[in-house]
């Protein structure tokens, strides 16, 4: 299992069970298992950010990232979101991938997460952000919310357009941060005000480093 | 909700709420459930925690495991300790209960071993 393949977990992430009626307001969408999976699977054999550390994931969704993550032998991943049809999506499908154990699930609000869990409690987050769309600036919340729960790296999606901003922010926090990955977005277009059927997003995958931790 | 979870939690996010630490718990149901021993990983979480905190919280849901009230000075070669701690911090889990805010008695349920720390907006502080 810790050297599982990027094919293998892509291949575990497949078909996840994904929202049945999602809120618009909450930007929910599953990030796709290969997406999911090179993600994880570079955060584990580039960065050594995975195996037996304490992973949190912001905005669990469907759990796809958590699920992923414990597959890597994440001591413990905990997914936090702020809907409890989320939460509930999340635990079957861990139960599902049999990961049960290495999984924990809290329903809260992210934006306010800094006064609900002790900070600096987890090594590692990813997550899959609202990009802000819906509301403004729930991007930089959940980006400074990962920034204080994390000691060593935040692994984050980013619209290529807002790049220069969030690098900036993290900059100004003393936060080293690089883009490791461009990747494309296949986003339903209801996220969009849009006609057609899904809109193809530009999006960063950055990896911020917290400060004294290796670059 | 696993024990290492509750060392984390706090209820500051209510309004009016100075330190919100740490939740009281009621538990109806407790679930054993079984997670690899890794000594680093224990060692490593031990500093992290509030000790005090931790042995309350296994008391309170009848699994203190004899746990020092004092964590002793050389904890590190105490395997057998270490054990313990591994598995109250991930192997006890909370399936049902509460988390109670020590200030305001404001209650949190945990269900399906999901604790609920959402509020209500007037709530917030
Ligand atoms: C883009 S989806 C990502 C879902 C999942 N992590 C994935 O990668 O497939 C964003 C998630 O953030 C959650 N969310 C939005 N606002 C939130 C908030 N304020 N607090 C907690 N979760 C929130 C949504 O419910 C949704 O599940």
């Amino acid at each position: 299992m810790a050297t599982m393949k990027l094919k293998k977990l892509q291949y575990e992430l497949e078909d996840i069970e994904t929202f049945e009626n999602p809120k618009i307001e909450l930007e929910q969408y599953t990030t796709s298992s290969h997406i999911a999976a090179c993600i994880l699977h570079t955060a584990q054999f580039v960065y050594d950010d995975i195996k037996d550390k304490m992973v949190a994931d912001l905005g669990c969704g469907s759990g796809v990232l958590c699920i992923g993550a414990a597959l890597l032998n994440a001591k413990l991943c905990t997914g936090f979101d702020i809907d409890p049809s989320a939460i509930k999506l999340s635990v079957e499908n861990a139960a599902d991938r049999n990961v049960s154990e290495r999984c924990e699930f809290v329903l809260c609000d992210v934006k306010t997460i800094y006064t609900s869990i002790k900070s600096k409690s987890f090594d590692t987050v990813i997550m899959n952000p609202p990009f802000g769309t819906r509301l403004k600036g729930a991007d930089l919340i959940f980006l400074k919310m990962a920034l204080n729960l994390a000691t060593k790296a935040v692994y984050s999606l980013h619209k290529t357009s807002t790049r220069k901003y969030v690098m900036d922010t993290a900059k100004r926090m003393g936060v080293y941060s690089k883009v490791i990955a461009e990747l494309r977005f296949d986003l339903p277009a209801s996220y969009k005000f849009h006609k057609k059927d899904s809109l193809d997003v530009q999006v960063d995958l950055i990896r911020f480093v917290l400060p004294g931790e290796e670059q | 909700m696993k024990l290492l979870t509750h060392n984390l939690l706090s209820s500051k996010c209510l309004k009016g709420v100075k330190v919100g630490y740490p939740l009281r718990i009621v538990a109806k149901d407790v679930k054993i459930s079984e997670s690899e021993y890794n000594m680093e990983f224990v060692l490593k979480m031990i500093p992290k925690l509030d000790w005090k905190v931790l042995v309350n919280a296994a008391e309170q849901i009848g699994h203190g495991n004899n746990l020092p009230i004092e964590l002793i000075e050389d904890y590190e070669d105490d395997e057998e300790l270490l054990k313990k701690i591994h598995h109250v911090l991930m192997e006890v889990e909370v399936i049902n209960g509460e988390l109670i805010c020590p200030e305001t008695q404001r209650i949190f349920p945990i269900s399906a071993g999901i604790p609920n720390l959402l509020l209500n907006e007037d709530e917030v502080s």
